[in-house]
């Protein structure tokens, strides 16, 4: 359909021409294509820190285990946290905002593409420079202390939890590299987020099609709109504290030393400033995703717009007034402990609001029960447990029971696995047909659901029951007398359960990507403009700009209401339907797509060789950083904007598209 | 079988939910047996959260399943109403988890401040966290003890706490909630135990290597008993072991291996003062050594001596490289200490 036009190749600081192969995943700035990258590196990642948490449950299966050494299930619980909150859950929001953002504000692509290739690429580079802890790393006894063994392979990543409590986590007791490889990969990844904060905040101010006014944004770009600014405002705190954390391991300052008249509970403080709004950035995303699944296939509006998103900024806005509730047992006054256990509650009513509305959408509609829906209405089903149980910690002298035990295991995962990876699952089902063209296979979607949803409740029901009866957090053993054995038992055969849960999941994305039904481009008789172009994706997202007149202009496009108030497919949308995709996929209007960039990629790789540079002390080390830097950020700044063409009228496909999409 | 403690309605309740094996109820480190008025307040608090929070669970569930259930998709259905919302629905639903939430919140704030007053003619007794183990003093009988902290029953404590090293949390769960202990600063936690009882401690918060072995007992005394524990514990050790017996010969490994490089035992080296590890001087009435992580016993011991860092990865304690014989002398040692 259009030709290939070879860029000038006059400036050296030419762009990428490449369309296939690794070199146009490496230097593309297409939106729809950096999703694709961050979902399958984030998932990588989460089948990493799964791995991690299968070993962690194995040990804890029987009491008195010998499975791990101490200093291999620290590192474990350690990496798994970390692991599972900054390189899963995080990114794979990001996927879904990359992919998604433009297409349901109508643009073509988000306000600074190369900015967001660097974002991912530096997502990329902290990920493995984090990793890298397993060959380099190392950690030990505290000073002065004895181990039985050598530390192996698996103990030689950070060990001082993902929430690195000082003075433990400082140099005298977790002497070693892998502390500081945990430090300066958190700072790396903290880039990468910042970086695509700014970038959403701004596509969404500026880059919404026209008509796209703010109350007619989809409550998933809200969400994405809520967190972009819970990253930017929560992300330089931990950035400073890192910054502290490094600084007393490696150049002997005393931030948080008492010894040198430092504050350990300083750290608690910041970290937690950043930590519980970090919460709501991993829930927030999974919020939006599901008030897309439910009003399309409950065939309803989504109940109380308004109100869902005015609670989802009130929840971020009051995340950043809750901090201490995470250290209730620690070293805070009894005012202080009222004041944020108060805080706390509040910060359920716009939580409850939420729900309510939810609620209120499937009522009354007609619900079909396929795999995105099935993960959305057990999103609702677990959040409400691990809701409930979080109003239990606001209740300051029963939390200084629950705290540090398995009852906060179970909560946070009711949250963040039951709530924020239930709607990811459920997001992922739900666009699979836009991004790859295919459907997935139903069956296994639903066997994926059961397992999921039996395996979890195995697994982090009885948790709840551990912690009640005394189990405490990142306890390598537990005695026999203290009688955890049983339920620790059910629990890690839940745990199994997932995995197997995982591995439908896997098998049937892997099927449906090349053997799936061919979709079609509106496969749910959905409400919003990304379904109102073709699937897959075309490369260049609408071959016109939308206008959009209302909220769910597409479902308004095609139905009406009659006297009743129900859904009336008007006259003509078939014909409106096979229009829009005629249209979708032959542009009429000339396109001008981001160009493809060597420079982010170049940039983001500059930053763990200055990583490295801090922990070995390595001034050539330092010096391939900074020239990475400096040709990333030069490149950036004098690579032309746009591809040169040949000035040959005759070569210029009509739509000026250079390349095919497949 | 306790008929009676199974129909609590907590214990009812948390049994059907999940099946019986779990109602075993002898957990040492149970939080929902409260042993004492401040776990018991917190008991309360904790029970009432729990009711509101299992009707709140059951509207919503039950909603949640009757939709799915009753609006599920079927060909004969209608397109439904397109109802955009309903702001009475939205201020109901905003007011009324206020309400509740503000019946929890009075009772919370009115606990908490409870739980901080330092209660009146209180023992006190100050808790030294160390990477892995707890250290008590009785600033009013000069004594110090590690890993069994002993108090009188039905008596006030009022525990000053602190912390050697890293973060450590001091939890007894049947007597009061968690608090930090954290270097260069004080923290309070008060204690009551209704009767003569053992109770098990643990650290709560992750404090490196082997935080998971930082546990600890509490010895709750009738008042007469904990009288003569005090005149006991304030005396120092017997030294006067006959020469040539086995206790003699493990004096002697005490003193010559480089334990009183760390540990103190009253009366038996003419060096006294600070030390890092335990001090030993009723060691033997002591029923759990090593951050209350092993049982008071030769045969734990015999092990702990051959290899601290086997049973407790990461300890100060060096391996020492005694012999058996010296271990086994050492041991009948420790055994005098009472």
């Amino acid at each position: 359909m259009t030709k290939i036009i070879e860029p000038k190749k006059s400036n050296i600081f030419s762009r990428p021409s490449s369309e296939k192969g690794i070199w146009s995943w490496v230097t593309t700035v297409d939106h729809k294509r950096i999703g694709i990258m961050y979902g399958y590196a984030a998932f990588f990642f989460l089948l990493i820190g799964g791995l991690e948490a299968l070993l962690l449950r194995i040990q804890l299966s029987s009491p008195d285990n010998d499975f791990l050494t101490a200093a291999e299930y620290n590192a474990m619980f350690t990496m798994h946290g970390t692991t599972m909150i900054f390189l899963a859950i995080m990114p794979i929001s990001a996927a879904f905002f990359n992919y998604l953002l433009p297409l349901q504000i109508g643009a073509r692509d988000v306000a600074f593409p190369r900015l967001n290739a660097l974002s991912f690429w530096i997502f990329i580079a902290g990920g493995l420079f984090l990793y890298s802890t397993f060959l380099f790393g190392t950690a030990g006894a505290p000073e002065g202390g004895y181990l039985a063994e050598e530390v192996s392979k698996l103990a030689s990543a950070p060990n001082g939890g993902w929430f690195g409590y000082q003075p433990n986590a400082g140099l005298k007791y977790s002497p070693g590299t892998a502390m500081d490889y945990w430090a300066i990969g958190l700072q790396i990844l903290g880039i990468a987020s910042l970086v695509s904060a700014f970038n959403f905040i701004t596509t969404i101010l500026n880059m919404r099609t026209k008509g796209m006014r703010l109350m007619r944004m989809p409550v998933f770009t809200w969400m994405t709109f809520a967190v972009s600014f819970l990253l930017a405002f929560s992300l330089p705190i931990i950035a400073i504290a890192l910054f502290f954390v490094t600084f007393d391991r490696q150049f002997g300052t005393t931030f948080f030393l008492t010894e040198g008249g430092g504050d350990p509970v300083l750290w608690q403080h910041l970290f937690w400033l950043f930590g519980h709004p970090e919460v709501y950035i991993l829930i927030l995303p999974a919020f939006g995703i599901v008030s897309e699944v439910l009003p399309t296939f409950s065939r309803k509006p989504l109940f109380g717009y308004p109100a869902i998103v005015f609670a989802g900024f009130g929840i971020a806005f009051i995340g950043f007034g809750v901090w201490a509730h995470h250290m209730f047992a620690s070293a805070i006054s009894p005012v202080a402990q009222a004041g944020f256990g108060l805080s706390t509650m509040i910060i359920a009513v716009p939580t409850g609001v939420k729900i309510f509305n939810w609620l209120g959408t499937i009522w009354g509609g007609r619900l079909t029960l396929n795999t995105p829906m099935l993960f959305a209405l057990g999103f609702i089903g677990m959040f409400v447990i691990g809701g409930l149980s979080g109003v239990t910690h606001s209740v300051v002298p029963a939390d200084t029971q629950q705290t540090d035990t398995y009852y906060i295991v179970a909560h946070f995962h009711y949250v963040l696995f039951g709530g924020a990876l239930f709607g990811i699952f459920s997001g992922l089902y739900f666009w699979f047909p836009k991004v790859w063209g295919r459907m997935y296979n139903e069956q296994m979607g639903k066997i994926h659901f059961w397992l999921m949803i039996i395996g979890f409740n195995l697994t982090f029901g009885p948790m709840h029951w551990l912690g009640l009866q005394g189990q405490v957090r990142r306890t390598w053993v537990y005695a026999e007398e203290t009688n955890l054995g049983f339920w620790n038992l059910i629990v890690t055969i839940g745990a199994f359960i997932l995995a197997i849960a995982t591995l439908v999941f896997m098998a049937n994305w892997i099927y449906s990507r090349r053997k799936g039904d061919i979709a079609p481009f509106d496969p749910w008789d959905a409400r919003t403009i990304e379904w109102s172009i073709p699937s897959p994706t075309p490369v260049w997202n609408f071959s016109k700009a939308p206008e959009v007149k209302s909220l769910d202009d597409f479902w308004h496009q095609k139905y009406g209401e009659d006297e009743d108030g129900r859904a009336v497919r008007k006259e003509g949308t078939d014909e409106l339907l096979l229009q829009l995709e005629e249209e979708g996929l032959n542009p009429k209007e000339e396109i001008h797509l981001p160009s493809p960039s060597y420079f982010p990629v170049i940039m983001a790789f500059g930053l763990p060789f200055i990583g490295y540079a801090i922990i070995y002390k390595s001034i050539p080390l330092a010096l391939i950083g900074v020239i990475l830097l400096l040709i990333g950020g030069f490149g950036w700044g004098t690579e032309p904007l746009e591809e040169e063409f040949e000035s040959s009228d005759e070569e210029k496909p009509e739509n000026g598209m250079t390349k095919d999409y497949e | 079988m306790h008929i009676k403690k199974f129909l609590k309605p907590k214990n009812f309740i948390l049994c059907s939910f999940l099946f019986i094996t779990a109602c075993i109820d002898n957990a040492p480190l149970d939080s929902l047996s409260p042993a004492g008025p401040y776990a018991r307040t917190i008991d309360e608090l904790f029970w009432l959260t729990f009711w509101i929070a299992v009707v709140i669970f059951f509207i919503v569930q039950g909603a949640l399943l009757f939709s799915v259930f009753y609006f599920k998709d079927s060909p004969e259905k209608p397109e439904p109403k397109q109802i955009h919302g309903n702001n009475f629905l939205e201020i109901l639903w905003t007011i009324i988890p206020v309400i509740i939430l503000a019946s929890i919140a009075v009772p919370t704030v009115r606990t908490i401040f409870d739980l901080a007053r330092e209660p009146e003619d209180a023992l006190k007794i100050e808790v030294i966290g160390h990477q892995w183990w707890f250290e008590y003093k009785y600033p009013d009988y000069g004594i110090t003890t590690a890993n069994v902290l002993v108090i009188p029953a039905d008596t006030p404590i009022r525990l000053e706490m602190w912390s050697n090293d890293v973060l450590h949390n001091y939890w007894v769960p049947k007597l009061n909630g968690k608090r930090y202990l954290v270097p260069g600063q004080k923290t309070y936690l008060n204690l009551h135990a209704d009767n003569a009882e053992e109770f098990w401690a643990q650290c709560g918060e992750y404090c490196g290597l082997s935080h998971s072995k930082m546990r600890g007992r509490v010895l709750s005394l009738s008042q007469s008993d904990f009288d003569s524990w005090v005149i006991n514990e304030q005396k120092n050790a017997n030294t006067e072991l006959i020469e040539g017996s086995l206790a003699y010969d493990g004096q002697q490994v005490y003193l010559n291996a480089g334990c009183t490089q760390c540990h103190v035992i009253g009366g038996v080296w003419d060096v006294q003062g600070e030390r890092i590890a335990p001090n030993l001087t009723h060691f033997a009435n002591r029923n759990v050594f090593a951050g209350a992580a092993l049982k008071n016993n030769a045969e734990n011991l015999t092990k702990w001596l051959a290899n601290p860092a086997e049973l407790k990865p990461g300890t100060f304690m060096p391996n020492l490289e005694l012999t058996e014989e010296e271990i086994e002398a050492l041991i009948v040692y420790l055994g005098t200490l009472k």
